[in-house]
C-alpha cells in the first residue's frame, strides 16, 4: 500500500489505469477505492481475497484493498477445470472472490467462500467513506499467494510476502520514473506472477495501466495504436503471434512502442529476431523470473539485445537465446546435484539468492537452503561475462505458450484409455508455443492404434491447451531400478531421431 | 531511537516522512533538519523548522543512505529539511533501475 499511496500523494491526477481519452482511473481515485474496498473485506470474517476472473480494473482494486485490509491476495487461473479451482478455493478459506458473470457458478456454493460479482464489486468503490491510512507497515505481512504447478501433486501457493515484493520493486523501479504520456500494456493474466509485479511497478511508476484481458494479436496492435501504448509486457507466444501479424500487415502507428519486455518461458531465437526487424526503434527486454522469486532474476536489457543481434560472433549473437545478466541486488549460482558450483560454462541448477526471493510455500514451509539459496529447479549455466541460460526445467514440467504443464496429469489421462498400456509426456521445442507436449505410448493393441483417436479421447478429458501435439507409438517406455520413469532419455531419443532427419 | 527494516519517521521541523529500507534494528540517531526525527505518532512542536546547515529539503521517492550503507531511508513525504545520522548527512542512494520490464 506504501507503493499506492505514494503514487497517489505525488502524482494523484495521472490516470492509473484506463484509457487516455478520459475514461481512466487516476491514482488517486485508485487510492480512495482500493480503501474503500478495504471496509468491505474488512466487515467479513475473512482469510484471504481471492480473484477469479479477468484483468479489469476490478485487480488492481482488490489487490491494494487487500493490502489495506492486512489479507493475502490470490488471484486463481480461470482457465482450469472447475474442480481444480474448487480444491485451491478450498485451501483458502475462509475467503472473498471477485467473479465474473461466467467464472460465479465456479465457487458460489463452496463452502467458505463468498463471491462478489465484479462489477457489483466495482460499483461499491463508487462512494463511501476511505478509512484512515492504517495499513500494517509489517515486511512479514503476505501479499500474494500465487498457485504454481510441480511434476505431480496438486499446485502449491508461493508466499509473497509484502517484504519480496517491496525489495524487488524498490530495486528495480524508480519512482516516478514514467513519464506521464507513458502506458504500459497488460496481456498476461492475474493469476501469473508477471500481472502482479506489472501492477506493482506501474503504479510506482506512474506509468498507465492498459488491460487487454483475452489476448488477441490483432486487438493488441488496434490497443497498442488507440491508447499510444509506450511499454507492453507479453509472453512468448504472443510475441510469436504479433509478429506474424506485423508481417502480414505492417503498420508504421505501432512506432509508439518504446519498449517490449517478454517472459514466462523460453524465446525461440527466430522470433525474437524477426521482432528486432520489424521494429528497429523499440527496446527489446527479457525478463527471467519465476513466481517464488517475485518474477524477475536476470535482465536482457536493449542493448544486449541490440549487440547480439548486429554482431557476426556467433558467441555474441547466442546472447539473444540467454536470460542476460542477474539483477545487481541478488546472486545467482550454477549447482551440480550435490549442491557444488560449477564452472562457468558449466550447465547445473539456477540457484538464487537476496532479499525479493521468497521460496516459501503455504504449509510446506520454505525451500530456501540453510544459508538461504532457492534452487530453482530450472537448469542452466552462466558463461565468462556473466550471462544466464535458461535450458529448462530439471525437473520435467513442460512449458507451452507460458504456461505451466505437469505431465503426470496427461499421462494419468492418457492411461485412461482403453488402448494404452503405459504413457509418458514430454516437452519437445517448438518455435510457435515454446515447447510441444508430445505423448509416448504404448498400445495394448498396436494394430489398433490411431493418434487422431487418442487425440480426440484427450480432448474430451482434458482441457484443449493440454492435449498431446503429438502421440507417438512404442513398444515399451525407459524406467531406472527405482522404477523411475525416465522422461529425459525419451526426449533425447526424439532429439536424436529430429537430428538424423528422420 | 530504535530503527529497523519497516520502521517510520517523521522529521520534527518540515514535512519530511520516511521508512527505513534497511536499517541495523538498533538505537541509531536519525534527525532531519538537524533535529531528531519522530514517531510518525508523536506530535511536532509548532514553528520549528530545519536547521540552516541541514535544509537542502528531501525528494518522495528518492533512497537516502550513509556512507557505509548501514542504514537506507526511503522518502515517502518530502520536505524542506535534511536527513542524517547524528551531524553526519545523508546523501542519495545511485538509482540502478531495470529498463522497464514490468
Amino acid at each position: 500500500m506504501m507503493l499506492l499511496e505514494m503514487a497517489s500523494s505525488a502524482f494523484g491526477e495521472r490516470i492509473a489505469i484506463g484509457s487516455r481519452s478520459g475514461s481512466g482511473m487516476t491514482y488517486q481515485d485508485l487510492f480512495e477505492r482500493s480503501g474503500r474496498a478495504s471496509n468491505y473485506f474488512r466487515q467479513n470474517t475473512l482469510k484471504n481475497v481471492s480473484f477469479l476472473d479477468t484483468s479489469s480494473p476490478a485487480l488492481p482494486i482488490a489487490l491494494f484493498g487487500s493490502a489495506w485490509a492486512g489479507l493475502p491476495f490470490v488471484p486463481l487461473n480461470y482457465r482450469l477445470a472447475d474442480d481444480e479451482i474448487q480444491a485451491l478455493a478450498n485451501g483458502i478459506t475462509p475467503a472473498l472472490t471477485i467473479v465474473s458473470k461466467e467464472s460465479l457458478s465456479v465457487l458460489e456454493d463452496s463452502d467458505g467462500i463468498q463471491v462478489a460479482e465484479r462489477n457489483f464489486f466495482l460499483s461499491m468503490t463508487d462512494e463511501g467513506e476511505v478509512p484512515e491510512a492504517d495499513w500494517n507497515m509489517d515486511p512479514d505481512e503476505i501479499a500474494i499467494l500465487l498457485f504454481t504447478s510441480g511434476t505431480t501433486g496438486a499446485p502449491k501457493a508461493a508466499v509473497l510476502r509484502q517484504s519480496h515484493l517491496v525489495s524487488y520493486i524498490l530495486g528495480s523501479v524508480e519512482f516516478m520514473g514514467a513519464a506521464e504520456e507513458e502506458a504500459t500494456l497488460v496481456s498476461v493474466p492475474p493469476y501469473h506472477v508477471a500481472g502482479m509485479a506489472a501492477m506493482c511497478s506501474s503504479v510506482y511508476a506512474g506509468r498507465r495501466i492498459v488491460q487487454l484481458p483475452n489476448f488477441d494479436a490483432d486487438d493488441w496492435i488496434d490497443l497498442v495504436i488507440e491508447e499510444q501504448i509506450t511499454h507492453a509486457m507479453v509472453v512468448p507466444t504472443m510475441l510469436a503471434r504479433i509478429v506474424e501479424r506485423l508481417e502480414e500487415q505492417p503498420t508504421q502507428e505501432i512506432m509508439s512502442l518504446k519498449a517490449l519486455s517478454y517472459g514466462g518461458g523460453k524465446m525461440p531465437r527466430p522470433v525474437i529476431e524477426k521482432a528486432l526487424e520489424l521494429l528497429p526503434e523499440t527496446n527489446f527486454v527479457n525478463a527471467y523470473g519465476l513466481t517464488e522469486t517475485s518474477s524477475t532474476i536476470a535482465v536482457l536489457g536493449p542493448e544486449d539485445h541490440r549487440v547480439a543481434y548486429e554482431s557476426s560472433d556467433p558467441d555474441i549473437r547466442q546472447r539473444l537465446a540467454s536470460a542476460g545478466k542477474p539483477l545487481p541486488t541478488l546472486e545467482v549460482s550454477i549447482r551440480d546435484e550435490n549442491g557444488n558450483e560449477v564452472e562457468e560454462g558449466v550447465s547445473g541448477e539456477i540457484w538464487v539468492r537476496g532479499e525479493q526471493v521468497s521460496g516459501e510455500y503455504l504449509g510446506h514451509g520454505s525451500r530456501l537452503t540453510t544459508d538461504g539459496w532457492f534452487p530453482t529447479n530450472d537448469g542452466g549455466s552462466l558463461d565468462a561475462d556473466g550471462y544466464l541460460f535458461v535450458e529448462g526445467r530439471i525437473d520435467d514440467i513442460i512449458i507451452r505458450g507460458g504456461e505451466n504443464i505437469s505431465p503426470g496429469e496427461i499421462e494419468d489421462a492418457l492411461l485412461q484409455h482403453p488402448n494404452i498400456r503405459d504413457a509418458a509426456a514430454v516437452g519437445m521445442p517448438d518455435t510457435q508455443w515454446g515447447e510441444i507436449i508430445v505423448a509416448l505410448v504404448v498400445p495394448s493393441d498396436a494394430g489398433v492404434f490411431s493418434e487422431s483417436e487418442i487425440k480426440e479421447f484427450m480432448r474430451e478429458h482434458l482441457r484443449s491447451s493440454r492435449t498431446p501435439d503429438k502421440i507417438i507409438a512404442l513398444d515399451d517406455l525407459p524406467y531406472n531400478e527405482t522404477g523411475k520413469l525416465l522422461r529425459r532419455v525419451l526426449k533425447e531419443g526424439l532429439v536424436n531421431q529430429g537430428n538424423s532427419g528422420e | 531511537m530504535e530503527v529497523r527494516a519497516g520502521s517510520r519517521l517523521k522529521s520534527a521541523v518540515c514535512n519530511t516522512e520516511v521508512i527505513a529500507v534497511k536499517a541495523p534494528g538498533e538505537d541509531m540517531d536519525v534527525r532531519c533538519g538537524g533535529v531528531p526525527m519522530l514517531d510518525p505518532s508523536d506530535t511536532a512542536e509548532e514553528g520549528d523548522t530545519p536547521d540552516a546547515s541541514a535544509s537542502d529539503g528531501t525528494q518522495m521517492g528518492k533512497r537516502y543512505v550513509d556512507s557505509d550503507e548501514t542504514i537506507e531511508l526511503l522518502c515517502t513525504k518530502p520536505g524542506d529539511g535534511s536527513l542524517g545520522i547524528g551531524d553526519a548527512l545523508l546523501t542519495i542512494k545511485e538509482s540502478k533501475p531495470l529498463p522497464a520490464s514490468d
